[in-house]
């Protein structure tokens, strides 16, 4: 069997690349992990589409304010320098450029970094939230994801299938297998898991990798 | 000048059958359950108002609120950005039934929309959405190099909305994120009605601390304690409540 990542670990090696003092917003679900994984000496601040910019960490059970929640729904903490503002002005943060890293799950991501997150298809209530207007704005939107489907199907394609959630938009990719950059229309290889050939990770991926320089080894801490 | 209600009957007996009315709220917070259940309680009594157009950023959970509301029949149609929830059943059958329309928006554009529609800016563009399903039949206009999408504004004929503090003059402050939608949607629709947990004298509020400006606001009625969508539901809780 393939050695992977984690999503756990995955969330690690995203938040290596967040710098101390960026503002950054985590999509719901694994990406909300990246929080706990701040290197020592760095403080991110973090943007929720519902108004609050440098909230902090889930409360203990029972002490919920269930007026100071996450775009999750999840309950959340006050830190010292926490803001409130309204949905026009935090969409304002996000579309004005002015949020440093958007980090998100993704269903596929096509070479020229079209993302496909949102909706697997006709089938049920279709729901959007913040997808689209988390993809365009920041100055980096990074994804984190498996690198194949459940199925062993690859996730990073030449050209998504499903309905999309932005255009060129995708800048890195964390997956379980590499971190891998959208550059002029193409995936650049980036980081591999050192027990992988590229060979290897090539044939479980959609589209050709590039590989300017040898890639480095994505060692992560068993978390 | 006073525009103090005297109850939450009298808030709600303006809403006419076919009205558009905007409901404030991120999920729970901010949500005006009991400007709602008034509704609810003023149909059940006199069939009134229905095939109501609701704006909301979601759909509804559980039985109580707005999914009590869709639950009662009143709505016929949804402007909203993500139409589920831990328990969203009641949205979730009726549109798979065919039985309420859904206009789904990006959660920025139906902010952006909202606020556009109170500030008398017809149309705007906006990088969301662009090459995406969404974006069907929208026109599109290059901005410095970059595809841009042309949104319009969003208007109501009334707006409920949940604030915290309100004076006579109907000037508001919010609670932490229960300010969300509510300040946008006092600006967009034509009647705008607000629970707050206490009236105060003009003059209480610092001037300094005034979210919304009581020149958006017609109405405002006091809910001491209001509910919460979290803690009802929890609790099961469902309106009108189930006879034992």
């Amino acid at each position: 069997m393939t050695p992977k990542l984690t999503p756990t670990q995955m969330a690690w090696r995203a938040a290596q690349d967040i710098a101390d003092g960026a503002y950054v917003n985590l999509g719901i679900g694994f990406p909300e992990m990246v929080a706990r994984f701040q290197p020592p000496g760095r403080q991110a601040i973090f943007h929720t589409e519902n108004g609050i910019l440098g909230f902090g960490e889930a409360p203990a059970a029972g002490q919920e304010d269930w007026d100071l929640i996450n775009a999750g729904k999840k309950a959340v903490t006050l830190k010292p320098g926490t803001a409130f503002f309204h949905h026009a002005d935090s969409f304002a943060m996000v579309r004005g450029g002015h949020l440093d890293v958007a980090i998100l799950g993704a269903y596929e991501v096509a070479e020229n970094g079209d993302l496909a997150n949102w909706s697997t298809g006709p089938k049920g209530v279709p729901a959007v939230g913040g997808a689209m207007d988390l993809v365009h704005g920041a100055k980096r939107v990074a994804v984190i994801t498996d690198h194949v489907t459940k199925d062993g199907k690859p996730k990073l394609l030449k050209r998504c299938n499903l309905p999309l959630t932005g255009v060129g938009c995708v800048t890195r990719i964390y997956s379980s297998l590499a971190v891998i950059d959208v550059e002029g229309g193409r995936f650049v290889l980036r980081e591999k898991l050192p027990a992988l050939s590229v060979d290897e990770l090539q044939s479980m991926t959609g589209a050709e990798l590039l590989i300017p320089a040898p890639p480095a080894d994505l060692t992560v801490p068993e978390i | 000048m006073d525009k103090t209600l005297p109850d939450l009957a009298t808030a709600v007996a303006g809403i006419q059958d076919g009205m558009t009315v905007m409901i404030g709220g991120f999920g729970g917070s901010g949500a005006p359950i009991e400007l709602i259940h008034a509704l609810i309680d003023r149909f059940h009594a006199t069939g009134h108002p229905r095939d109501l157009t609701v704006v909301n950023n979601n759909a509804g959970n559980g039985h109580i609120g707005l999914a009590a509301l869709i639950e009662a029949g009143m709505v016929c149609k949804l402007i909203c950005s993500f139409p589920r929830s831990v328990d969203p059943v009641v949205f979730t059958d009726r549109y798979l039934a065919g039985q309420i329309e859904l206009e789904l928006v990006p959660q920025g554009t139906l902010a952006e929309r909202i606020r556009a529609g109170g500030a008398g800016i017809p149309a705007f563009y906006t990088p969301t959405s662009y090459g995406t399903d969404l974006a069907k039949g929208k026109p599109v206009e290059m901005f410095e190099g970059r595809p841009y999408l042309q949104e319009r504004w969003l208007k109501a004929d009334y707006a409920l909305i949940k604030a915290h503090l309100g004076d006579r003059l109907g000037n508001l402050t919010y609670r932490m994120a229960a300010r969300n939608f509510n300040p946008l949607m006092c600006m967009a629709a034509t009647t705008t009605i607000v629970q707050v947990s206490r009236i105060m004298a003009p003059g209480s509020i610092d001037p300094e601390a005034v979210i919304t400006p009581g020149i958006f606001v017609q109405g405002v009625v006091q809910v001491e304690n209001p509910a919460q969508e979290e803690t009802l539901n929890r609790a099961n809780a469902r309106y009108p409540q189930v006879a034992e």
